[in-house]
């Protein structure tokens, strides 16, 4: 039987877990909002997470709670995007990426105007505060399908063909939209932050 | 091989790999074309961001 005080040591190993991941909630919002883009089914798979999170018995202590507690998240954020792919609510506007094509002549190679440039440094730009404002802005201007597909890879760090699995695509069709997703991105980074007044500022 | 087939082939590059003839006519490619050259590293560094905001988390 468990004395009075070892009790004691159990409650306050409880509450130091709650006050933990609950510090942890405004960050995995952020995470799923990035993700689901919608902030209410963000917020119920946080909550879903965090509830799991504090009724299981499983956190051993060991390793880091932060990274226990996001694969949960992950598990849940997958799960609404299977759920979502099943009973579709809303038809997606399909990417068939047309516009892109502009950025080519006739014979498939680069428009002078349109070449891709020289960034510069990696790290300077990635050190940058601006360039994150920058950076989620192009990932939320994503056409909706397009970035389901780009986040579920590069976000969630799922493997493309869990993916395909997950959404019901062709694993060519996968790397079609990935292919979309990244030039698109490219496309607008080089358009606000590389060509903006920033690069100059900071080669000042 | 023209730039467009090149980028659909450097962004497969990050996804599968390629077959030993598709890595050949790229690599040709880019050692004539710097617009892709350019695109090739652009699309190194979009993974490099996508996996630093990833570690923030």
């Amino acid at each position: 039987m468990a004395t009075g005080s070892s009790l004691d040591e159990l409650g306050n190993q409880a509450t130091e877990l709650a006050e933990e991941v609950q510090a942890l909630r405004e960050q995995m919002l952020r995470f799923a909002t990035l993700q689901l883009r919608d902030v209410t089914q963000a917020e119920d798979a946080v909550h879903d997470a965090i509830n799991a999170a504090l009724s299981s018995n499983k956190y051993s202590g060991k390793g880091s709670l932060k990274s226990w507690v996001y694969a949960i998240l992950r598990n849940k954020i997958i799960d609404i995007i299977r759920e979502r792919s099943r009973h579709p609510v809303e038809t997606f506007i399909e990417d068939d990426g047309s516009d892109l094509n502009d950025q080519f002549d006739e014979k498939g190679h680069w428009k002078k105007s349109q070449q891709p440039a020289n960034w510069g440094q990696p790290e300077t730009t990635l050190a940058n505060k601006q360039f994150w404002l920058i950076f989620e802005a192009c990932l939320n201007d994503l056409p909706e399908s397009t970035a389901q597909v780009f986040m579920m890879r590069e976000h969630l760090g799922l493997d493309i063909r869990e993916i395909c699995n997950e959404l019901s695509l062709s694993e060519s069709n996968c790397w079609v939209i990935m292919h979309r997703a990244r030039m698109r991105l490219r496309k607008c980074l080089e358009g606000h932050f590389i060509q903006g007044d920033f690069l100059q500022a900071v080669s000042q | 091989m023209n730039c467009k087939q090149a980028t659909q082939l450097m962004s497969e590059s990050h996804d599968h790999q390629l077959t030993r003839w598709q890595r050949f006519s790229l690599r040709v490619h880019l050692l004539i074309c710097n617009g892709c050259r350019a695109y090739n590293k652009h699309l190194d560094f979009i993974s490099k961001a996508m996996q630093q905001m990833r570690d923030r988390f």
